[in-house]
């Protein structure tokens, strides 16, 4: 396959037919693959599979301190260890390759336990004997309708940004949508050669309710034999430059000038090749694709609109072949239910719509190991994300064919819930700048994560001194999250709407792929250790103030705290430059009162005024003096208040940021300096929780099922969210049930700038929500 | 950026005929009582000519002056409804000016005017009572192409001198106003056309096809060797969904006939079957299309479920026999290259009539109809279509939905128009 795949029906120059990556980098981690799935289309093979992934994790351990000079011992051990997770993989490429890719896939596969592969698609059954000869595997045929649905049950449950619709005329192609909680009921109408409509009510339950006959198949079909173009995507480039007004009967072709006295448009059409009805007059190839085009998605689109109001449903979501990652047919199905509805219903498209047969294929095979019991999570580093296929917005985009394109789901450790206290989940947007939306801050965000990019890969190689290829490594994670930064500039809207958050989330998930789990595991063993020394003397001095004066040295101490971020270049570069900054340092440069948003009064009212709170919720940030120095002071306030307090870390690292594994360890020993932690640990008013997240945002509607849990149970009335990524990327407009504080040091001056302050303003957002 | 047209409109205004349009004499569902001569009201135009040209008769009984018309010009189509006085006594035949008389002879002594204009003589209507008046009423056609020769006829034969007034309907009543008024002298009483449908219907319905049922359906649609075309008792019409197919399709749910809604249209219509016709099979009239569709096997054209699915789809129980994809076969170079013309032809006259089909069913139910009346151009001489529509209905709607027709297919938009006329007396 190196030597270039094309050897189908050429005809498009032998450029579109390469192969674009090497087979290891499309079929990756083949070796442990099991569990095939394979859905064949009229012209795309969407293979699905199951398999292992061995990568390193960052564990670290308490070391045994009896006996020994704690002093110059490190507080804890980190080790790097293998870790076994699922991960799901898709491929989606042209049905040409498929013998290649079948025989790269017999030459690679080792898991001999593998025996069936199920298939689905109008494809299976032609390519049946060709799979079981070339994989050695019996082909077990699935439903195509079952398949689809159970795969798009699966993408909207488990990626947040799936649904979109389609604006052409807008700035931004593709609208986003948060996924609803409760995904169902909703119509799904699959535009095949046919079209089906399907009513999905639960899990298992579905229900064909109808369909027509007028599909991607009349275009193709009629349109080829009406100009004489023999492919689909041919046939709709032709209809994206013709003029449907040559063929069809409009309005005001019957009604003259006059049509206006009638309230309708004139331009509506009255009769679809209404001017066609001569035999003595010609018409453009073009004219004729482009009436056809409207002729059939006005016609699909009104049928739906027909359909979900007879059942009542207003969530349409459409798929199948005709819509397919099209600008052309997405708009016209756009227009055509915008105006059938009158407004009322949206056409929704999904991202990973290309593969929803396949996945369901595959979920049919895997029910044994319970796929649906999980949350899963796109892994941005080995998805290909979704192009526009449009050419007016990224003329250098790669073409539609001789392209392999991908999508790979992480099994996540835990399953993931909604924070019970979002006031209205269904409406809930994490991310505070929508990226794709925002051209400015779009530029701004890429830039700044390039110009990043060589400090951070740099820092990854130095994690690992002991590693022979880290540097190769790490320049294998620059060479890629350079790549994604690139792609994102032409198509923002790749990945679902693009935020501060994605950006960093897609740096994760780069680092991890190169084996680079927690390149800031040292910095923060180091930070921790020296955060502890000062733990004692910070609570004296802090004890030593009277009430009033302790409460607001708590809140600076913890804004202060917050200032020690590794991923604010700002303070990185303090940070490298002048290792004897620390606490007090931090805290003058914190910006005087009154801060750039400053509800402080009235938190100290609450306090003085109001009884204790019952329960709090603490979203740390980083660590070291962040965590012990800011944070604890204020953890133990509050239990000396009478609060209980949750205390939330990452399950995974990110940055600097604490984690659920170091904050055991932080406490552990702050423990045993400090009485007050002690016994509300004992007594089990003070909790340590994970998140479930490996992000330093946070995105309250995918937290670990534990803490939902834990939230409830202890009648939890107070949150409290700290740091840039938590607070002000994301959750800085979230509206909670019970009340919250928001706050952070604004570490970027562009941030600043915007938000209409300097770099280190203070943000102190109080909220109580209205009764 | 060039917005996206649309077709058929969907606006949903409901539409009451207004009190002023009641004012004028009601329709009756007697054909006896179909004129009412003491109605009084002002002349339909207030151009008054010398009192010898005024035919007594007719301002005696507050009548509009002969010739009564009624004209629908559609977008492919033009219908005339004329009505042939017989009972016209010697002294008025003395009294009749020369051109009228003229028009009556050439338009009840030929079945087709010109080369393109039709009397479909089978539809005549005769003996009939309108306004106290006794005659025929004749059905005419003719391309809307030719209307500029029509106008120009009109204005050769001095129609104006006539002072009559001729009620349009159809978009072309707006469309061709200045060329009325320029070219024929002749101010044109514009009439909305769903109002004019509705009034055709219902009076063409209550008067009977002389003597026979002017409603039919099919009985045992889904069965091909039993299937029959029987009469159907329209008395109590309402509701009923008004499907009308012309060159595009409009659907109308009736709840009286005063009170009727356009629930939405389709731009897939006749004008679509010809249209596609045309440029499939190179044909240039709609008989010709029909005739090449009767002898074609849609089944190489399209595909079927069991194309795909080998049989039936069980899962969701459609039959093997279902179109799965219209033209679908065509996708394939070498099925495209084995398919015939008649094919072609059979296989859009099929699409479109299915799809009208869905339309129309899925209305019913949204509209928690049962009763669907196919009514246009479309369906003249179409017994496929008829058929399929009624089979389609009855199939998929598991027997609850039937499908109605009529005889004068095309014809009620004129006919209403001409009850205009005869109202505004």
């Amino acid at each position: 396959m190196a030597e270039r795949g094309g050897r189908g029906s050429g005809g498009h120059g032998s450029l579109d037919k390469s192969i674009t990556l090497p087979p290891d980098e499309i079929f990756r981690n083949l070796e442990n693959a099991k569990r095939f799935a394979i859905d064949i289309g009229g012209s795309l093979t969407k293979l699905a599979y199951y398999s292992t992934v061995q990568h390193k994790v960052a564990r670290v351990r308490s070391f045994d301190h009896s006996g020994k000079d704690i002093e110059n011992e490190p507080l804890y051990e980190i080790s790097v260890q293998e870790e076994i997770t699922a991960r799901l993989h898709f491929i989606k490429f042209e049905n040409t390759y498929i013998e290649t890719c079948l025989d790269f896939i017999k030459d690679h596969l080792v898991n001999t336990e593998t025996k069936v592969i199920k298939a689905t698609g109008g494809g299976a059954y032609k390519f049946k004997d060709l799979i079981e000869k070339k994989l050695g595997l019996k082909v077990d045929k699935e439903d195509v309708m079952t398949c689809l649905i159970k795969g798009c049950n699966f993408v909207l449950r488990n990626i947040p940004h799936e649904v979109f619709a389609y604006q052409k005329d807008s700035d931004t192609e593709f609208r986003f949508q948060m996924n609803h909680p409760n995904i169902f009921p909703y119509l799904l109408v699959n535009i095949g050669s046919g079209v089906s409509i399907v009513k999905v009510e639960t899990e298992d339950k579905f229900e064909w309710i109808g369909g027509s006959s007028i599909g991607g198949g009349t275009f193709w079909g009629l349109g080829a034999l009406l100009t004489k173009t023999k492919k689909f995507d041919e046939l709709l480039q032709l209809a994206s430059k013709g003029q449907h007004t040559n063929v069809d009967m409009l309005v005001k072709d019957v009604y003259g000038g006059a049509y206006q006295t009638l309230g309708l448009s004139g331009n509506l059409i009255a009769s679809s090749f209404g001017k066609s009805t001569t035999a003595d007059k010609e018409f453009s190839k073009e004219d004729m694709a482009k009436s056809l085009l409207h002729m059939i998605s006005n016609d699909i689109g009104q049928l739906a609109c027909l359909y979900a109001k007879l059942h009542n449903l207003d969530k349409i979501y459409f798929g199948g072949f005709f819509i397919r990652g099209h600008p052309v047919t997405m708009r016209t199905i756009t227009y055509s239910i915008n105006f059938f509805s009158k407004g009322e219903v949206q056409a929704l498209f999904l991202r990973h719509e290309g593969y929803l047969g396949a996945i369901g294929a595959f979920l049919k095979g895997a029910e044994q190991d319970n796929p649906n019991q999980y949350s899963w999570g796109e892994n941005y580093a080995g998805s290909s994300g979704l192009m526009s296929t449009s050419p007016d917005v990224y003329p250098m985009q790669r073409t539609r064919s001789g392209t392999f394109d991908m999508l790979e789901m992480d099994r996540l450790e835990r399953p993931l819930v909604n924070l019970p206290l979002l006031k209205d989940p269904s409406t809930y947007i994490p991310d505070t700048v929508d990226l794709t939306d925002d051209a400015m801050a779009r530029k701004y965000w890429l830039t700044c994560f390039e110009e990043a990019l060589d400090g951070v890969a740099k820092r990854a190689a130095a994690s690992q001194p002991d590693s022979i290829d880290a540097l190769e490594r790490a320049e294998k994670f620059r060479q890629k999250y350079w790549n994604k930064l690139q792609t994102l500039r032409q198509q923002p809207f790749a990945y679902g709407t693009l935020t501060v958050r994605s950006l960093l989330d897609t740096r994760e998930h780069c680092l991890n792929e190169f084996n680079f789990p927690d390149p800031y595991s040292k910095v923060k063993q180091k930070e921790n250790g020296i955060a502890l020394k000062c733990f004692q003397s910070v609570i004296e001095s802090l004890d030593s103030l009277g009430w009033e004066e302790r409460q607001f040295a708590l809140v600076k101490g913890l804004l202060a705290g917050n200032v020690f971020d590794w991923g604010a270049k700002a303070v990185s570069d303090v940070l490298e430059s002048e290792p004897q900054f620390g606490f007090e340092e931090a805290k003058s440069k914190l910006q005087e009162r009154p801060w750039l948003e400053d509800s402080y009064s009235q938190w100290l009212e609450r306090l003085k005024e109001g009884p204790p709170h019952k329960c709090a919720l603490i979203f740390a940030d980083n660590s070291g003096i962040d965590i012990i120095l800011g944070v604890f002071p204020f953890v133990r306030e509050l239990l000396s208040r009478g609060t209980e307090v949750i205390l939330a870390c990452n399950s995974g690292p990110a940055l600097n940021d604490v984690t659920y594994s170091e904050s055991l360890i932080v406490t552990e020993r702050i423990a045993a300096m400090d009485p007050v932690i002690q016994s509300a640990l004992r007594e089990e008013k003070l909790l340590l929780v994970q998140t479930g997240s490996s992000s330093p945002c946070l995105d309250l509607s995918r937290l670990d099922k534990g803490l939902a849990v834990l939230v409830r149970e202890r009648k939890t009335d107070l949150v409290i969210i700290e740091g840039m990524g938590r607070a002000i990327h994301t959750n800085y407009y979230a509206a909670l049930k019970c009340e919250s504080l928001k706050l952070a040091v604004i570490k970027n001056s562009w941030l600043a700038d915007r938000l209409g302050g300097k770099i280190f303003s203070v943000i102190f957002k109080y909220e109580v929500p209205c009764k | 950026m060039e917005p996206l047209r649309n077709g058929g409109g969907a606006e949903e205004k409901p539409r009451r005929r207004g009190a002023a349009a009641d004012a004028g004499p009601q329709r009756r569902r007697s054909s006896a009582a179909a004129g009412v001569d003491s109605a009084t009201g002002p002349q339909p135009h207030e151009r008054g000519g010398s009192a010898s040209r005024q035919r007594r008769d007719s301002v005696r009984k507050n009548r509009p002056l002969f010739p009564w018309f009624g004209l629908d010009i559609g977008g492919t189509l033009v219908k005339l409804v004329y009505f042939e006085p017989k009972d016209i006594t010697a002294e008025e035949e003395e009294e009749e000016v020369e051109n009228l008389k003229s028009i009556r002879k050439y338009l009840t002594s030929n079945v087709a005017y010109g080369s393109t204009g039709i009397r479909d003589v089978h539809l005549e209507l005769k003996d009939l009572t309108l306004c106290g008046r006794k005659g025929n009423l004749h059905f005419i056609r003719f391309p809307t192409h030719d209307m500029p020769a029509f106008i120009q006829m009109g204005s050769e034969k001095h129609f104006s001198s006539l002072h009559t007034t001729l009620c349009a309907t159809g978009g072309g009543a707006y469309k061709f106003e200045q060329d009325f008024r320029t070219m024929g002298d002749l101010q044109l009483c514009k009439l909305d056309e769903l109002d004019c449908l509705i009034k055709g219907v219902l009076y063409i319905d209550s008067v009977g096809f002389n003597g026979h049922s002017e409603c039919y359906y099919f009985e045992n649609p889904t069965d091909a060797e039993r299937c029959q075309k029987l009469p159907f008792n329209l008395e109590n019409p309402y509701p009923l969904l008004l499907v009308n197919i012309g060159s595009g399709v409009s659907i109308l749910a009736v709840y009286s006939k005063e009170n009727y809604k356009r629930v939405t249209g389709t731009s897939l219509g006749g004008g679509t079957f010809f249209g596609l016709c045309c440029l499939l099979t190179g044909c240039s009239t709609f008989e010709e299309a029909l005739e090449m569709a009767s002898h074609g096997d849609s089944t190489k054209v399209d595909k079927l479920v069991r194309d795909i699915y080998g049989g039936d789809y069980e899962r969701f129980g459609l039959p093997g026999w279902a179109v799965a994809s219209s033209f679908g076969n065509m996708m394939s170079k070498e099925k495209r290259e084995s398919v015939s013309k008649e094919d072609l032809a059979k296989a859009t006259l099929i699409t479109i009539t299915n799809n009208i089909g869905s339309i129309a069913r899925m209305c019913a139910l949204n509209e928690n109809i049962n009763r669907v009346v196919f009514v246009g151009n479309f369906l003249r001489i179409n017994t496929i279509s008829m058929r399929l529509l009624a089979y389609a209905l009855d199939y998929w709607s598991k027997g609850q939905l039937k499908a109605l027709f009529l005889e004068h297919e095309g014809y009620f938009g004129a006919v209403g128009a001409l009850l205009e006329l005869l109202d505004s007396a």
